[in-house]
């Protein structure tokens, strides 16, 4: 088990720039998402981190130790991939227990490590059988328990349950952060999904263009995303912005869109003025008919115990909000909106940098 | 519209597609098989009956050719011959009764070793230089990759022949001529292109992940290489050593300018048995029959990975 310490990486191709300059640590039994679109640069970056790729500039520390150019097969990480690269010329137990083979454990040895990885993941019936017979699911395991069986410093997991389907990988999903808690080692994982990462991470890195957007537990990113990529990219549906022109000063309670006073947390920086985006997760979006803010209702899907209800303002922006299936909406009818005024995050429209406001005080001291 | 028709399926082949596929690939093979039992029957009648016409489809069986392909033998006066211990072996008998006997074994063991040694010889050295090439091509970034690729192909686009007289005249410098060694290059030199760029096209379709999970999990590059990508890419590999065996089993041209004795192997011998009054057909024939054996045995054992499918589905696509 070991801290991972990534410093000013840097990855160019001959025809792009994967990663520009990331800088994180991943402390020690993490559980760390890197979270992005494709084309992000964060199966680079784990590459790097497993030495299956070199960076072109930049620090790699394991446990302390500099491990940038040191060869894959002298890291002691474990890598899982997404299309699990099971060995199909072997079976279930050879492919589990390649790795250790190969480190010349005795056998003896070898059957028991095999036996125990096999039965925390529950395919000690497995063992025997050929990998091209099992389901995919059953194959990640497999490909899990060739990770476990070393016991390695750390865990890169590269988007293992994409190729799963839906319902599995929810299963897979739990069975994944099970394991972590019970083995608690350091794992790096890889996904596009944000669910996934919401749902699994301690620590989340945001990544977009080879940019570290954002780095934080899932609840910050989810509640102060520092940027409009970051607060478009989690949530769902995602965030909604709504566009207006105005300034703010250091103190501001309250911004003006259209002829409605808005209460946002007091702001701690100010800007001049220009295009400025509001940002309001749908949950924080409520209507009332005797709000200033009006809209009209253009649509309703039922989820159960909430409705997602899209609405127009005047202006024309489209907003998505969470309500209570109690409440009844008529597609067409004319209401206003309310904000939670606590939790509206301010965007900055050209660089889609957020505004430090009270928002960001509990995270300044945490 | 009947019931049949409402059930016909565009995936499956109806009835009537199948049988006439099948009548069709029937009267192919009946058609080019015809040659291989024309020589095959050739090889078990006597020289007469060989060149009679019309030619005979029904004849007496005779063993003439294939002793006459096996060993050497001179006329005798009769007294000679009766005083001799009685035959031996079913060759001598054949010989006396025309007032011969035999002198010796022929050539046509020594061409047709030189011809194993040579074609497996040639093989072999083209597939390990193919195999490690191409996976050199298919995961390093080598430098002016695609140049290489083509210029490797390059030495394809001409009839090997073409280069006759040079390599001939290079090949008596360096000693090279009539040798194993010097026919084994040669063969090799041909058959590379090929190997290459069959077994890149096999080793890219195995996923880089498989070797990447044995390089994290503490296996040399050599090792990944070895243990994991090569028995993947064994159906490539058998699949490549057929076709650069047969190329080098039944080249006649150069192993005819290159070759004479020592290292001669049985293509340019074969033509060129001479029985007692000019071509003896019927050893022509048993020796083309031998020679078709070692390919049809190698291809029949190794049927079976040629038809196996690479990843067997351990990779999700």
């Amino acid at each position: 088990m070991a801290e991972i310490r990534v410093e000013k990486l840097h990855k160019a191709f001959t025809d792009f720039v994967a990663v520009r300059g990331s800088t994180f640590t991943v402390p020690d039994g993490d559980f760390f998402c890197l979270l992005g679109p494709s084309g992000c640069g964060k199966t680079t970056t784990l590459r790097m981190i497993a030495g299956l790729e070199l960076p072109t500039s930049g620090r790699i520390l394991l446990g302390g130790e500099d491990v940038t150019f040191k060869q894959a097969s002298q890291r002691d990480i474990a890598f899982v991939f997404q299309l699990f690269a099971l060995y199909p010329h072997m079976n279930v137990r050879a492919n589990i227990s390649y790795p250790l083979r190969n480190q010349g454990m005795p056998g003896e040895e070898v059957r028991k490590r095999v036996e125990e990885a096999a039965r925390i993941l529950r395919i000690t019936h497995l063992l025997d059988r050929s990998v091209s017979g099992l389901s995919s699911g059953d194959r990640q395991r497999v490909a899990l328990g060739r990770a476990i069986v070393r016991e390695p410093l750390a865990f890169m997991l590269d988007e293992p349950l994409g190729a799963l389907d839906a319902e599995f990988r929810e299963v897979m999903c739990g069975e994944l952060r099970a394991l972590h808690d019970r083995l608690r080692a350091t794992t790096v994982y890889v996904t596009h999904d944000q669910l996934e990462a919401m749902s699994m991470a301690d620590t989340i890195a945001l990544m977009n263009n080879g940019v570290v957007e954002q780095l934080g537990p899932p609840q910050e990113i989810y509640d102060r995303p520092a940027s409009v990529f970051v607060a478009d990219f989690v949530g769902s549906p995602p965030m909604n912005f709504i566009p207006f022109h105005g300034r703010v000063a250091p103190g501001d309670k309250s911004v003006r869109i259209g002829e409605a006073a808005v209460a946002v947390p007091e702001a701690r920086e100010g800007i001049a003025e220009g295009e400025l985006l509001l940002g309001a997760r749908p949950e924080h979006v409520q209507l009332s008919a005797s709000s200033p803010l009006r809209a009209s209702v253009i649509d309703a899907e039922y989820l159960g115990t909430t409705q997602i209800v899209t609405v127009s303002t005047a202006q024309g922006t489209t907003l998505k909000a969470r309500l209570s299936s109690e409440v009844a909406v008529r597609p067409g009818e004319h209401t206003g909106l309310v904000f939670h005024p606590k939790k509206l995050s301010l965007f900055e429209k050209k660089s889609g940098r957020a505004l430090r406001s009270a928002l960001h005080d509990e995270a300044a001291h945490g | 519209m009947t019931a049949t028709t409402l059930a016909h399926s565009v995936v499956e082949p109806s009835g009537r597609s199948k049988g006439i596929a099948g009548t069709v690939i029937v009267v192919y093979a009946v058609i080019s098989m015809v040659p291989l039992v024309w020589i095959f029957l050739t090889a078990f009648k006597s020289p007469s009956d060989s060149i009679a016409y019309p030619p005979k489809i029904v004849f007496h069986p005779t063993l003439d050719g294939t002793c006459n392909l096996f060993t050497t033998i001179s006329r005798q006066t009769a007294d000679y011959i009766s005083s001799l211990p009685p035959p031996m072996n079913v060759c001598d008998r054949i010989a006396r009764a025309r007032n011969m006997v035999v002198a010796g074994p022929s050539n046509f063991v020594p061409r047709f070793l030189n011809s194993l040694i040579i074609a497996f010889g040639s093989t072999a050295l083209s597939v390990v230089l193919g195999v490690t090439a191409a996976y050199a091509f298919s995961r390093f970034r080598v430098p002016a990759k695609d140049d290489l690729l083509f210029f490797i192909l390059s030495t394809r686009m001409m009839p090997p022949i073409a280069v006759a007289i040079p390599i001939y005249l290079m090949y008596r410098e360096l000693g090279l001529s009539d040798t194993h060694l010097g026919m084994i290059l040669l063969y090799s030199a041909v058959n590379v292109s090929l190997a290459v760029w069959l077994l890149k096209g096999f080793i890219d379709e195995i996923p880089r992940e498989y070797e990447e999970a044995a390089l994290v999990d503490g296996y040399t590059r050599l090792q990944a290489f070895r243990k994991v990508v090569l028995p993947q890419a064994t159906t490539g590999i058998v699949a490549t050593a057929i076709f650069c065996l047969i190329f080098a089993w039944n080249e006649y041209a150069f192993a005819t300018l290159l070759t004479s004795g020592q290292a001669q192997t049985a293509p340019p011998f074969i033509p060129i048995i001479i029985g007692e009054g000019g071509q003896d057909w019927p050893a022509v024939a048993a020796a083309t029959t031998l020679f078709l054996v070692p390919i049809l045995v190698f291809t029949v054992l190794l049927r079976k990975n040629l038809l196996r499918g690479i990843t067997f589905g351990a990779v999700r696509k």
